[in-house]
């Protein structure tokens, strides 16, 4: 007897499901549904969400562009060298995916205050300081986001067949060519993913924000920051700016449909 | 109600058999209600003996959700504790965030029992959802904190202008407000993009003693709890800000009868003895 090749669920596992679903999806709904919308244009236009947006979307793709930069050489030499001790770089990489954000500022903090000596030299040298600055954002939201594109990016180096690259190196190519004219273009896509879902990552990004970078107007205030802030003195404008917020997230899921709706 | 103020508290009761006997309290599972005399609390002498303690005259059961201010972290822990260590079957739950924020989420229909606020606003807003009239337990004034020697040689609120990142509370926080209150009227004004805006008293302390802001303005109560990590420039009465704390239980969920002895202790002589130490002045 052949199995049945489309089993009906069980009605408790229904059920369950649909309990999921509503988890997530009432909450969502929730937020909608409290939207000012007459006012969710002046709401969105004043000077304080202008800034916040501004600042989220400055820091949050200059955030992507370096996890892509530092990311990729490293999701590579995580796949595909024979580094010893390549275990322990990919598991302390992908720390951040799991750490609490919060925690992640504070270790931000004990590495690039300017207590710190890292955080002194940087700022007696070269003038430069991290905290309570737009380079500060940039570097929580990278140190949170980088995870997401590393550990995209490398399953794709793996999952690739390495002896098309080998081929092509024994047909003469030099390393870097076969690196941008077979490695790259394969992965091509999952480098597409793995960007999207940082830059979605650091775009929400707030403990380790806040806890590093503060709380400053105009500087160090994105989105998140500033829904947070709003919540009791304008609660109309962080809704309105939690909305933008979710269109941006739909609007991810919408660009990755390949990967996640179209499963069938 | 009870009254804890009697002499005749076990507190010196060692952690291994106050375990024993909430355990046997659990299982026996009787026991409700809070007593003043000792004739009601016989019929539980059985549940707290079992352990070889003296007998409690506690017995108020229950969980509660208090929300406190940020800066009542300190006194209303060990407040707490005292009450779990007195009474077996009682379990507090303390959630400490602004109280801008606290009145917002009872607004929004948190379950909470106990709503402690640093300001009478905050307090007036959740009006609705008192259970008890509000009553001041505690005051609190203002201080600039900043780093451990004060290296900016910060004197006055003057000087917070142009000191680069000042540390305040969110706007509507109270502690926000009453540092713009206290900026106003010494006629300072600081850039807001020299401002970082901690989401309460702790967090804009936080910005100080762990982060790189130069000074902050908090409660005094805050700058004694992190006296090893900052150091605190008394702002002058003139300019200062009294903060009134008021008390006050909420429709929630939880025992009201355990919600009403934690408002009394917080009034109480024991309750006003951590507050004290904590820095807060008598209300």
């Amino acid at each position: 007897m052949s199995p049945n090749p489309n089993p009906r669920a069980p009605l408790p596992i229904k059920v369950l499901a649909g309990l999921g679903v509503v988890l997530i999806v009432l909450p969502l709904a929730g937020l909608i549904q409290r939207a000012a919308w007459s006012s969710l244009f002046e709401d969105l236009s004043s000077q304080a969400a202008l800034d916040a947006l501004q600042l989220s979307l400055l820091t949050s793709l200059a955030a992507t562009a370096l996890a892509l930069i530092l990311g990729l050489p490293l999701a590579w030499v995580l796949a595909r060298s024979k580094l010893r001790g390549r275990s322990i770089i990919r598991a302390l990489v992908l720390v951040p995916m799991v750490l609490p954000p919060v925690v992640g500022g504070v270790a931000l903090l004990s590495a690039f205050s300017l207590r710190s000596p890292l955080g002194g030299w940087l700022h007696d040298v070269f003038g430069l300081q991290l905290t309570f600055a737009p380079a500060g954002v940039i570097l929580a939201e990278t140190f949170v986001a980088m995870p997401f594109f590393v550990l995209t990016v490398e399953a794709a180096i793996r999952q690739s067949d390495p002896r098309v690259e080998q081929i092509a190196a024994t047909l003469g190519a030099s390393p870097a060519a076969v690196m941008r004219r077979v490695t790259l273009p394969t992965v091509a896509p999952a480098i597409g993913a793995g960007a999207v879902l940082a830059w979605a990552r650091a775009l929400g990004e707030f403990g380790a924000t806040v806890t590093f970078a503060g709380n400053v107007a105009g500087r160090t205030r994105t989105l998140p920051l500033a829904v947070y802030l709003a919540l009791e003195s304008d609660p109309n404008a962080a809704i309105a700016l939690s909305l933008v917020l979710l269109v941006v997230s739909f609007a991810v899921l919408v660009s990755q449909r390949e990967r996640w709706w179209n499963n069938q | 109600m009870c009254h804890l103020a009697d002499a005749s508290y076990p507190l010196t009761m060692s952690r291994s058999s106050k375990v024993l006997a909430a355990l046997t309290l659990v299982v026996a599972l009787g026991a409700a209600g809070c007593s003043d005399d000792s004739s009601t609390t016989a019929t539980n002498d059985s549940t707290t003996t079992a352990a070889s303690t003296p007998s409690d005259t506690c017995t108020t059961e229950g969980d509660i959700t208090v929300s406190a201010a940020a800066s009542l972290t300190e006194s209303f822990t060990a407040i707490a504790d005292d009450i779990e260590e007195e009474c077996d079957g009682a379990d507090i739950t303390l959630t400490f965030d602004s109280s801008g924020k606290l009145s917002e989420q009872i607004l929004s229909g948190a379950p909470v029992d106990v709503f402690a606020s640093a300001d009478e606003k905050n307090m007036d807003k959740v009006e609705d959802d008192q259970a008890s009239t509000p009553e001041i337990f505690a005051k609190n004034n203002l201080v600039i904190v900043t780093k451990p020697g004060n290296p900016e040689g910060i004197k006055t609120l003057a000087d917070l202008a142009d000191a680069g990142i000042v540390a305040l509370c969110a706007e509507d926080a109270p502690c926000g407000n009453f540092a713009g209150q206290a900026l106003e009227s010494a006629n300072v004004s600081i850039n807001e993009s020299n401002v970082t805006r901690g989401e309460n008293a702790k967090a804009t302390l936080a910005a100080v003693a762990e982060g790189d802001a130069v000074a902050g303005i908090v409660y005094v109560t805050d700058a004694l709890a992190a006296a090893e990590s900052t150091d605190s420039v008394e702002i002058p009465e003139s300019n200062n800000v009294i903060a009134s704390y008021p008390i006050a239980r909420i429709n929630g969920p939880g025992s009201s009868e355990l919600a009403q002895l934690f408002v009394d202790r917080v009034l109480g002589p024991e309750g006003q003895k951590h507050l004290k130490d904590a820095g807060f002045l008598a209300p």
